[in-house]
């Protein structure tokens, strides 16, 4: 009773947002109704029993996925009002398709039905005694192991390809010459320096530092202020 | 009504997924909006299958869902890195004017 009333109440948030990502006027605003849109679909998620994926998906989308979104539309000088252009003449073709495709999946909805067999033919029947993410743990690191492992490696691969792709070589920062540093030809001598006197005393080291002038202290001409405050 | 079965779970789903087709023609020169219509229609069929899985008893869908979301991951730092030089090369992002990259 009370799921079904939250599963409508937060499909129709869903729904909602997901209308006002792809409406919305402002790309910002589209992010943050993605967010809103996420933050559902992970209610409905708990919902149907997949608390672990709920979370996921709160951590994964919105945590990271939809900030990124963010920091890209903010980073990018963009001229939206030039990108508004020729949203009417795109929306009837893209209602139509819509509809049509809509249309389907409807059909396809009214004439499923679910095999007899189902129950027997399951490849990892969820466990009744443990959680969902125990339950999703003991199958992942055990029977999905190198699928898990090749996820890891579409991560990596995608973390490097973002970071080669945006990565820009600034000129103007000091960086290590090895090569200067390996083939270099100045001879290096060791100095003798007698306990307690310092290096320029030695007087080869270094160039002598000019002196530097004391401060003027400047306290004759502002008396009736108090301190401080004109500096 | 009430009673929350597969039905309703897919019916969102398609409604989500249709949704994110008709995000990608609204938004035929913003490519921010397509790649976000394209995380719509990811979501719906992770719904899809959380749904399936749910109702079946089978964790499976769920992993599958999983490596969606992985790579759904994946696919938007690809994208919006590859949209970002783009910006910085040409100055806009409208998809047009991407077909001067073929050829």
């Amino acid at each position: 009773m009370i799921a079904g009333l939250a599963f409508y109440a937060f499909a129709a948030v869903l729904i909602a947002s997901a209308v006002m990502v792809v409406t919305s006027r402002n790309p910002v605003h589209s992010v943050l109704y993605l967010i809103l849109a996420f933050f559902n679909a992970a209610a409905l998620f708990l919902i149907a029993g997949a608390e672990f994926l709920a979370m996921i998906l709160v951590i994964v989308y919105v945590g990271a996925v939809a900030v990124l979104f963010l920091f890209v539309v903010m980073m990018l000088d963009i001229d939206f009002v030039r990108l508004r252009q020729g949203f009417q003449r795109y929306a009837p073709i893209g209602a139509v398709i819509g509809g049509i495709l809509f249309l389907e999946l409807v059909f396809v909805l009214g004439a499923w039905q679910s095999s007899g067999q189902a129950p027997e033919l399951r490849l990892n029947a969820m466990p009744a005694d443990v959680q969902n993410t125990v339950a999703i743990g003991r199958v992942l690191y055990t029977d999905y192991v190198f699928l898990f492992q090749g996820a890891g490696l579409v991560l990596l691969v995608s973390m490097i390809g973002a970071i080669v792709l945006t990565h820009r070589d600034r000129v103007q920062s000091k960086r290590q010459n090895i090569e200067a540093q390996v083939t270099r030809r100045t001879q290096l001598d060791m100095a003798k320096v007698p306990v307690g006197a310092s290096i320029g005393a030695l007087g080869i080291l270094r160039p002598p530092v000019p002196e530097e002038k004391p401060k003027v202290i400047a306290h004759d001409d502002d008396h009736g202020h108090g301190h401080g405050g004109h500096h | 009504m009430l009673d929350i079965g597969l039905g309703h779970y897919l019916t969102v789903g398609a409604i989500l997924f249709v949704l994110g087709i008709f995000g990608i023609f609204l938004n035929r020169k913003n490519i921010i909006v397509i790649l976000m219509s394209v995380e719509l229609i990811l979501l719906s069929v992770n719904l899809n299958l959380v749904a399936f899985s749910s109702q079946l008893g089978d964790l499976t869908g769920q992993i599958f869902a999983m490596f969606i979301l992985t790579v759904a991951a994946a696919e938007a730092a690809i994208g919006l890195a590859v949209l970002v030089i783009y910006f910085r090369n040409t100055g806009s992002i409208e998809v047009e004017d991407v077909s001067t990259l073929k050829g």
